[in-house]
């Protein structure tokens, strides 16, 4: 899962040397025109090349705040294993949490080739510098609300990894292919449980239908506000860091998944919601951009109770940690390896 | 109490230690090990990514828990990525003739040619 493309301003990097000898270079208009040009023929771009520091700057940010949500994410979905309907559907969802983790670590592993530790990483989430997606801070509240989350959301979060998977950053590139491939379950699974209640009895039609009036303001959100409201768009898609402005992705949004509700006898909460025949784009409600600054500055339902289960996980794992790190814990005992 | 949905988070003691914000110290997430992955019995190692771990042992577990979850496998390498060596970015272009090679390939070798020629000849 992902938080739509949209950078939130706030920066902690530690750069190595040799980056402060890069960024010195940031003034080059050769290797910037060099760089520009690789871009603009398809090339990728890995740890080691040249690269502008705003560049490395934003690319590090977009990254780290889409590991932090898949984290993130895992804990409203996490909530309702122990209470998801049936065996069938535990296992699945404790399988959509594990993806989800793993891929927190994969794009960790991918923000850290820029510069920027893990440990950095880490900090900045749990001091509330580094955002992530804004959607996590909302409750989960009945189990419709984690049908919709499973469809709806991560039927978002593959419209932008999908459009990312293009971008021009090697590493960023090779770890989206492994989660997109993964996320392809995730929406099924989604789409299945919400297609459950809302092929049900009236009460799961119902429950369904009051999930999604509750979520569609947030999902709304979920790609940022409209591009003319940041000043950045246009150098971020020529770098191909940001690979679809998010109106459009918003627009793809809707185009393939409006009718997908629509058809199973569910409304939706905004009567201008449409397609317009003569233009091909969705028209709706603007949404409410307040209520989006709000949340992420930490005024939401659940940032902090977020916040606090993750600073807990930190604390609490510490310990196993340290102890791994010890070198006599190998030698006290074979560990089964299988 | 916490006021939770998930009542597994509010048997937890959370914020105890307000004053004392936890800070995750630089190496506290250990050595990154790349890791190799083996589709079938006979098949080469495929790269597929990396993990980080606090030994080798430990780098084997977690990427069997990272990168074999599904699809087949059967089996896996992990190795510490500081002890691959590799070219420089820059010296990529040392193999820039690699395809002009036609001594090494066999379309440089117009055998049929000189055949078709030497039955000609001897009509």
């Amino acid at each position: 899962m992902y938080g739509g493309g949209f950078i939130y301003e706030e920066p902690n990097r530690q750069p190595r040397e040799e980056q402060q000898q890069q960024e010195l270079l940031m003034d080059d208009p050769e290797k910037l025109a060099a760089f520009e040009a690789r871009i603009s023929r398809g090339e990728k771009i890995e740890p080691g090349d040249w690269m502008p520091a705003d560049y490395r700057k934003q690319l590090i940010r977009l990254i780290e705040q889409h590991a932090h949500s898949e984290i993130i994410g895992a804990l409203p979905e996490g909530t309702w294993i122990t209470r998801a309907p049936g065996f069938r559907r535990k296992l699945a969802l404790i399988a959509k949490v594990q993806d989800e983790v793993g891929h927190g670590q994969l794009l960790y592993n991918a923000a850290e080739t820029l510069g920027k530790s893990r440990e950095a990483m880490i900090n900045d989430l749990l001091s509330g510098k580094s955002k992530y997606s804004n959607v996590f801070n909302y409750p989960a509240t009945t189990w419709a609300d984690v049908t919709v989350i499973g469809f709806l959301i991560d039927a978002a979060a593959i419209v932008n990894q999908v459009a990312n998977a293009k971008g021009s950053y090697g590493p960023y590139c090779r770890a989206l292919e492994r989660i997109c491939y993964e996320e392809s379950f995730h929406l099924k699974q989604g789409h299945d449980a919400f297609i459950e209640l809302a092929t049900g009895t009236p009460a799961q039609k119902a429950m369904l239908q009051d999930a999604l009036n509750r979520w569609w303001p947030p999902i709304m959100h979920f790609f940022g506000p409209p591009d003319k409201a940041s000043a950045h768009t246009e150098k971020l898609m020529q770098w191909k860091v940001k690979m679809a402005s998010n109106d459009d992705m918003r627009n793809q949004f809707l185009d393939q998944y409006v009718p997908k509700i629509w058809e199973l006898g569910l409304t939706l909460p905004d009567p201008l919601l449409r397609k317009n025949a003569d233009t091909g784009r969705w028209e709706y409600t603007d949404p409410d951009w307040n209520e989006f600054y709000e949340v992420i500055k930490g005024n939401g339902p659940c940032n902090q109770e977020r916040l606090n289960v993750r600073k807990w996980a930190e604390e609490h794992g510490r310990w196993i940690r340290k102890a791994l790190m010890q070198p006599a814990t190998a030698d006290l005992q074979e560990l089964p390896l299988a | 109490m916490n006021d939770s949905l998930d009542p597994r988070v509010n048997r937890l003691l959370l914020n105890q230690d307000s004053n004392k914000p936890i800070v995750v110290e630089e190496g506290e997430n250990w050595n990154v090990y790349e890791v190799f992955h083996q589709e079938k019995r006979g098949a080469h190692h495929e790269h597929v990514g990396c993990v980080h771990a606090p030994d080798a042992t430990m780098a084997l577990v977690f990427a069997k828990e990272q990168y074999a979850r599904r699809k087949k496998c059967v089996n896996i390498w992990v190795v510490r990525s500081t002890d691959i060596l590799a070219f420089n970015l820059e010296d990529e272009d040392m193999f820039a003739n690699n395809l002009e090679k036609t001594y090494r390939d066999a379309s440089g070798f117009k055998v049929m040619e000189k055949i078709n020629k030497f039955k000609a000849q001897s009509k």
